[in-house]
């Protein structure tokens, strides 16, 4: 799974790149916090872990006493069992559940507390009460130690829950998402380099071109430009010879040879001219809109 | 709580004031002797899982070896269940299925 190949699926761009380096900061960020946590519920734990060692011997000694005590009055009393069963009605001892926050972890605490009537007040009325009592007092003790060792014993519970979920979280931010992440992000540099090469390479490769036509029409240009002379220096006898009109004709035509280098200025007047020279400078106009089209893409 | 156990660890734990009868005659304990069927403490022991009442069941550790199994299939954090000794069994913490656990964690 966590093969140089394992990248995210995104369209390598500026965009996915500042957003792959944020996600990545998250990441990180959140693997850091989630280890603290961690290490904060794991010391949280094998606290809890020597209390609850701790608390199962000493109620192992508690319930011992207790035993012996309710022997006791076993001996003096008699079998209290069945009086004791049947007495039974409501629960004087009552145990309720509290939440402890443990770094976001709700661990219940359990909280005895006594409620109601003692059931068993008339237990032992005719001897040993005070035995019978004794015995109800050390039991108490005892069952609020077991209370104790209960809640630690779901703590217990609860925290190792925990601590493997964290623990599976950190392991998988570390070892999958965070190098998904690199990998996305060194696959996008990688790809908007070589999109950077391959832009700057057409560039030259348009350039060339284009400056392979530029010349290729400056060569075709002059030539075309001789052979214009060469037909005007001929036109101009010609018009010489129609008469009236030949004054603005050869006004026109001398435009038109000076703004073979201005193309826009030459068409206007070219336009502009009279019948006769629309003739000469009809071939004109493409050629000249070509050269402009060329000028102003460089 | 709830508690399951032969008749002296229960006599001494209702003395204490855990007894409760609630409005449907169920009772939280139930007292295990030699004559008691292996079905009905499962029975009993599977009912006070299943309760909202209750929030910690006390078992006596030789009866919570014969239901092993279930006390095992147990992984909820409520209740919870305490192994606790008994007048004729005296405690090994080596069968507790929470210290298992805490070994087992720790390796040893």
């Amino acid at each position: 799974m966590s093969g140089a190949n394992n990248r995210l699926a995104v369209f390598p761009t500026r965009m996915t790149l500042s957003v792959m380096k944020q996600k990545l900061k998250g990441a990180q960020t959140g693997h850091s916090l989630l280890k603290r946590k961690s290490e904060a519920l794991t010391k949280r734990f094998r606290d809890i872990v020597k209390k609850i060692d701790d608390a199962k011997r000493l109620m192992g000694k508690v319930m011992q006493v207790a035993s012996f005590s309710l022997a006791e009055v076993t001996y003096i009393t008699g079998d209290i069992g069945y009086q004791v069963q049947e007495s039974v009605k409501n629960a004087q001892f009552r145990v309720r559940a509290k939440q402890e926050n443990v770094s976001g972890v709700m661990l219940p605490v359990f909280e005895s507390y006594q409620e109601g009537a003692n059931a068993n007040e008339l237990t032992g009325l005719g001897r040993g009460g005070q035995q019978v009592q004794k015995c109800k007092d050390t039991y108490i003790k005892a069952v609020e130690t077991l209370v104790e060792l209960a809640s630690l014993q779901t703590a217990f519970v609860i925290l190792d829950e925990v601590i493997k979920l964290t623990n599976r979280r950190v392991n998988a931010i570390e070892h999958i998402i965070i190098p998904r992440y690199e990998n996305t992000i060194t696959h996008i540099i990688s790809e908007l380099d070589e999109q950077d090469r391959e832009e700057f390479f057409r560039l030259k490769k348009v350039q060339g071109k284009k400056k392979q036509a530029a010349a290729r029409d400056t060569l075709e240009r002059e030539a075309r430009q001789a052979e214009e002379a060469a037909q005007r220096s001929a036109g101009s006898g010609d018009a010489a010879l129609t008469g009236k009109g030949s004054g603005h004709s050869a006004d026109a035509s001398g435009h038109s040879v000076a703004a073979s280098g201005h193309s826009a200025d030459a068409s206007g007047h070219s336009v502009a001219g009279s019948d006769h020279t629309a003739t000469a400078s009809l071939s004109e106009p493409g050629d000249l809109l070509g050269g402009d089209d060329e000028d102003v893409i460089f | 709580m709830a508690a399951i156990g032969d008749e002296d660890s229960i006599t001494g734990l209702l003395l204490a004031g855990i007894g409760h009868i609630d409005s449907h005659q169920r009772k939280n304990f139930l007292v295990v002797d030699a004559k008691t069927p292996l079905s009905t403490v499962e029975e009993a022991f599977q009912g006070f899982t299943k309760r909202k009442d209750i929030a910690i069941i006390l078992i006596n550790q030789h009866i919570a070896e014969e239901i092993r199994p279930l006390i095992e299939e147990h992984d909820q954090a409520f209740p919870t269940i305490l192994e606790i000794p008994s007048k004729d069994h005296p405690y090994d913490p080596e069968k507790d299925s929470v210290l298992k656990r805490v070994r087992r964690l720790f390796g040893e």
